[in-house]
């Protein structure tokens, strides 16, 4: 499985809310939905947790380490602070 | 602490596991594994494999290409677990691990979550705030030290390879080990020689 972003790329969450259109089982925090990052590194491919919380046959995904800016998502936050967290690569697109 | 078990629950759980192995889901001795491997899952685990990475640099890099690798290389049991991640501290930059959507917690090393782990205070504040979070513990963080809170929201489970303190030059793996509490690799303490 090719990933389609490699180290290094900005990446933007997608803005996306399946929980309002039914039930879902959704591995994205809400806090980074819309917001901006940086590809950290790839981490592999695992089963969609979407399709597997459902019993359905689930589809490796690629699985990154995206890294955020702390301040932009809370303010709060001081600029030096970063959040690392990982996003399947359905839940990106190039920013 | 969670409640005693009680006589029911006790009882229907003996039904589900004979229920089980009636089946062909389980058996007895994969059973037996598991609890042994459960019982095994302590902060030890994962103190050990510090105190090695601070030893011999070999080991370091290959615990941070690999955590499975090194849990697996000091006997634990990692079959069926998820991938565990090694996040490496450096004069520069700390990290902190929380999972805000449940609580994943690298288990077959650090044994059971702290009740504070899974709470909702914790899961909230420590992405807002995190220097205020540490600095309550009575770790305040310096200014020019970057810190990264990792949110383990998927398939990976995070521990910390902290910093080694300085004034332990010269000491055992054993005494290395004894510095490592589960909250220093979860990243809200940092190692601390005794007074």
């Amino acid at each position: 499985m090719t990933p389609r972003f490699a180290p290094g790329t900005p990446v933007l969450v997608k803005n996306d809310w399946p929980e309002e259109r039914g039930p879902c089982h959704i591995r994205t925090p809400h806090y980074l939905r819309g917001r901006s990052g940086r590809v950290e590194r790839v981490l592999g491919a695992f089963p969609n947790p979407e399709d597997l919380a459902f019993a359905r046959p689930a589809e490796k995904r690629v699985l990154y380490h995206v890294v955020f800016d702390q301040p932009a998502i809370f303010t709060d936050g001081v600029p030096t602070d970063h959040l690392l967290v990982e996003i399947f690569e359905h839940w990106l697109e190039a920013a | 602490m969670s409640a005693p078990a009680r006589t029911e629950s006790l009882a229907e759980l003996e039904r589900l596991v004979a229920a089980l192995i009636a089946r062909g889901h389980i058996t007895e001795a994969e059973l037996a594994t598991q609890q042994a491997s459960t019982d095994r899952a302590s902060p030890e685990n994962g103190a050990r494999m510090v105190a090695r990475a601070w030893l011999n640099p070999e080991w370091r890099a290959m615990m941070l290409n690999s955590g499975t690798k090194a849990a697996e290389a000091i006997g634990v049991n990692m079959v069926g677990a998820p991938p565990l991640g090694v996040l490496e501290d450096t004069p520069g930059r700390h990290h902190i691990v929380v999972c805000t959507l449940c609580s994943c917690y690298p288990r077959a090393v650090l044994g059971y979550p702290p009740h504070w782990y899974k709470s909702f205070s914790y899961r909230s504040r420590v992405v807002r705030e995190p220097r205020a979070v540490m600095a309550e513990w009575g770790h305040p963080l310096p200014d020019n030290v970057e810190l990264r809170v990792v949110d383990s929201t998927a398939d990976f489970r995070w521990m910390v390879l902290p910093m080694r303190p300085a004034g332990t030059e010269g000491w055992t793996e054993d005494q290395l080990a004894a510095l490592i509490t589960r909250d220093v690799l979860v990243g809200v303490a940092l190692p601390k020689l005794p007074a």
